[in-house]
């Protein structure tokens, strides 16, 4: 029901993403979604990939700080109100949302949404039952 | 102005006081403090066959890691019963360091802070503003009681709020200013901002202390404040402020020689320099009850200005601090040493921390920013665990250090690394 997602840990000078890019590319590793969080000093990269564990050593070789965390993808359909569903089910029982980032899948009908809850299990055992989707780490490697 | 009588002794009997009660001293701590017994019975020292002033370097030498491994009141000379006060240094247990003084301790500091206030020039009808720290840092106390021992009205402010330091030095007419040199031109800044002309103030005289300044500053801080200012010299671990302080031919700083021997000497070899040479000042308490300390190496690098000084004391003048033979730093008044700051990184991260020191003077106020390169122990996927673990490691660093500081979290392997100690610091100062 999780999904691996690295995180790295980024200064805020140019080039940074460019050069993890890189790295990721010369290794066959597929990027499946991304997002940065930053400050005036440094940034938070986190990335979900195709093979994670590939991935984390070749940042750790280049001399990056990764660290991984476990995330969950929920599956909903492209259209209004697709997201609004899932944070209105999840406030209800008072979970909260530490970070959360989005992307449309290939064939474009539905949105993947990635999580990290304040209380992951809660958050898992609660959405199942209202009947989300929640991908397979497989499911979003593969992508 | 001459505040007493010993500050024109002869040199001889100069001599004679030193030597009679350097032994005082020395029978004292063998007696009372187990540490010194037991260097001078390493270092085969019979006191008894003790001659002249030179005898001194037969002595072992007190070093500030003697003062810490003996920490907290290993190397007082008096049961605590005899202590009426107490000042320490910040850092935790292994890196503090406590110093004591007696009813008489006190009297005499008082005594040397009111040669020093005389000396620059400062009289019992002066308003004298402490804006130095009160508490364990001894450069409040140490002032306070010296200015109150001269006589002068004393208002004992602190340090920090500058507009507060402005509106009573106006409305109190103060004419003495007490604090660190930069902060002196701090306070040159405020006024400016606040369209303060300092000329309308009744301030003379300012007497600074506690960190490294130079010609420059001083020129600009007598210009902007016009004032009289000088330099005074002390550590708490020999007494405080009073050990040393100019007078007003503004031209080094007469050393309290009847309270202090002092001596100049290579760091390396530990051999006295040639005299008028920068060497590394050691000095000796001749008088302190509590906490005598024999042979302290200050670490300070200074050299002896060998001409008589035209004010006609005969203590010898040492010129301004230069430099230091360790790595520690002086921020805002403050004694740091990245050691400290080491032991807590390793605390936090779990690991050897690679780290570096960058200190700046902005607006006249130093800035200490540490970089520290992030590992995986305090690296986090969520900002919020992210800020506050710079939060807690800034904490940490201002509750232990006593001084704020700017925390900069870097990549790894992003730092240089450098080779032996004292290289982890990039000090952009210009004095």
């Amino acid at each position: 029901m999780r999904v691996e997602q690295i995180a790295v840990f980024l200064e805020n000078k140019s080039g940074r993403l460019a050069e993890i890019t890189a790295i990721l590319a010369e290794n066959n590793i597929n990027i499946r979604a991304l997002s940065v969080a930053d400050t005036a000093d440094f940034g938070i990269l986190r990335l979900i990939v195709d093979k994670v564990n590939e991935a984390e050593r070749a940042l750790k070789e280049k001399g990056f700080t990764v660290g991984k965390t476990s995330v969950i993808a929920v599956e909903v359909p492209d259209r209004t109100g697709g997201l609004a569903a899932v944070l209105d089910c999840i406030q209800k029982i008072g979970i909260n949302v530490e970070y959360m980032y989005a992307f449309v899948n290939k064939t474009g009908e539905n949105a993947v949404l990635i999580f990290r809850f304040d209380d992951m299990s809660r958050a898992i055992d609660l959405l199942q039952q209202e009947g989300f989707t929640i991908l397979q780490s497989s499911q979003v490697y593969n992508l | 102005m001459v505040w007493d009588k010993h500050e024109q002794m002869a040199t001889g009997a100069l001599a004679d006081l030193q030597l009679e009660r350097l032994r005082f001293t020395l029978h004292r701590v063998a007696r009372q403090v187990p540490f010194y017994r037991n260097t001078f019975k390493q270092a085969g020292v019979d006191l008894e066959s003790f001659a002249g002033l030179n005898d001194i370097r037969r002595l072992p030498f007190t070093t500030k890691q003697d003062l810490r491994n003996n920490y907290p009141y290993g190397m007082f000379a008096v049961p605590l019963r005899d202590v009426v006060r107490i000042h320490s240094s910040s850092g935790t247990t292994g890196m503090a360091t406590v110093v004591g003084y007696t009813q008489n301790d006190i009297v005499t500091w008082s005594n040397l802070i009111a040669r020093i206030l005389t000396m620059a020039g400062v009289g019992p009808n002066d308003v004298v503003q402490i804006a130095f720290g009160y508490g364990l840092f001894t450069g409040g106390f140490g002032l306070h009681y010296g200015a109150e021992r001269l006589g002068a009205s004393v208002i004992p402010i602190s340090s920090g709020n500058t507009r507060r330091q402005i509106q009573i030095m106006q409305d109190f007419k103060t004419t003495a200013l007490v604090c660190t040199p930069s902060y002196a031109l701090k306070i040159a800044d405020v006024m400016m901002d606040l369209g303060i002309n300092p000329n309308g103030l009744s301030l003379r005289y300012g007497l600074f202390g506690a960190e490294p300044w130079s010609e420059k500053m001083r020129r600009e801080i007598s210009e902007r404040l016009g004032i009289i200012a000088t330099d005074n010299y002390g550590l708490s671990e020999v007494m405080g402020p009073g050990v040393a302080g100019e007078c007003q031919e503004c031209n080094g700083l007469h050393v309290n020689e009847d309270h202090f021997l002092i001596e100049i000497l290579d760091p390396q070899s530990l051999e006295p320099v040639e005299p008028g040479e920068i060497g590394e000042l050691v000095i000796t308490t001749l008088t302190k009850e509590a906490f005598p300390v024999i042979r302290y190496r200050t670490r300070d690098l200074t050299r002896l200005l060998p001409e008589p000084c035209p004010c006609g004391r005969t203590f010898r003048r040492i010129e301004r601090i230069t430099g230091r033979t360790d790595d520690m730093l002086i921020i805002k008044g403050v004694n740091v040493f990245p050691t400290q700051i080491e032991s807590i990184l390793f605390d936090i991260e779990g690991t050897q921390p690679h780290y570096n020191l960058v200190i700046e003077r902005e607006n006249n106020e130093d800035k200490l920013t540490v970089m520290i390169e992030v590992v995986e122990s305090i690296f986090f996927d969520e900002m919020k665990k992210q800020r506050t673990m710079v939060d807690l490691i800034k904490k940490r660093l201002a509750s232990e250090l006593g001084v704020g500081v700017r925390v900069k979290l870097v990549e790894e392997r992003s730092l240089e690394r450098f080779n032996g100690k004292g290289a982890r610091v990039i000090d952009k100062r210009q004095l």
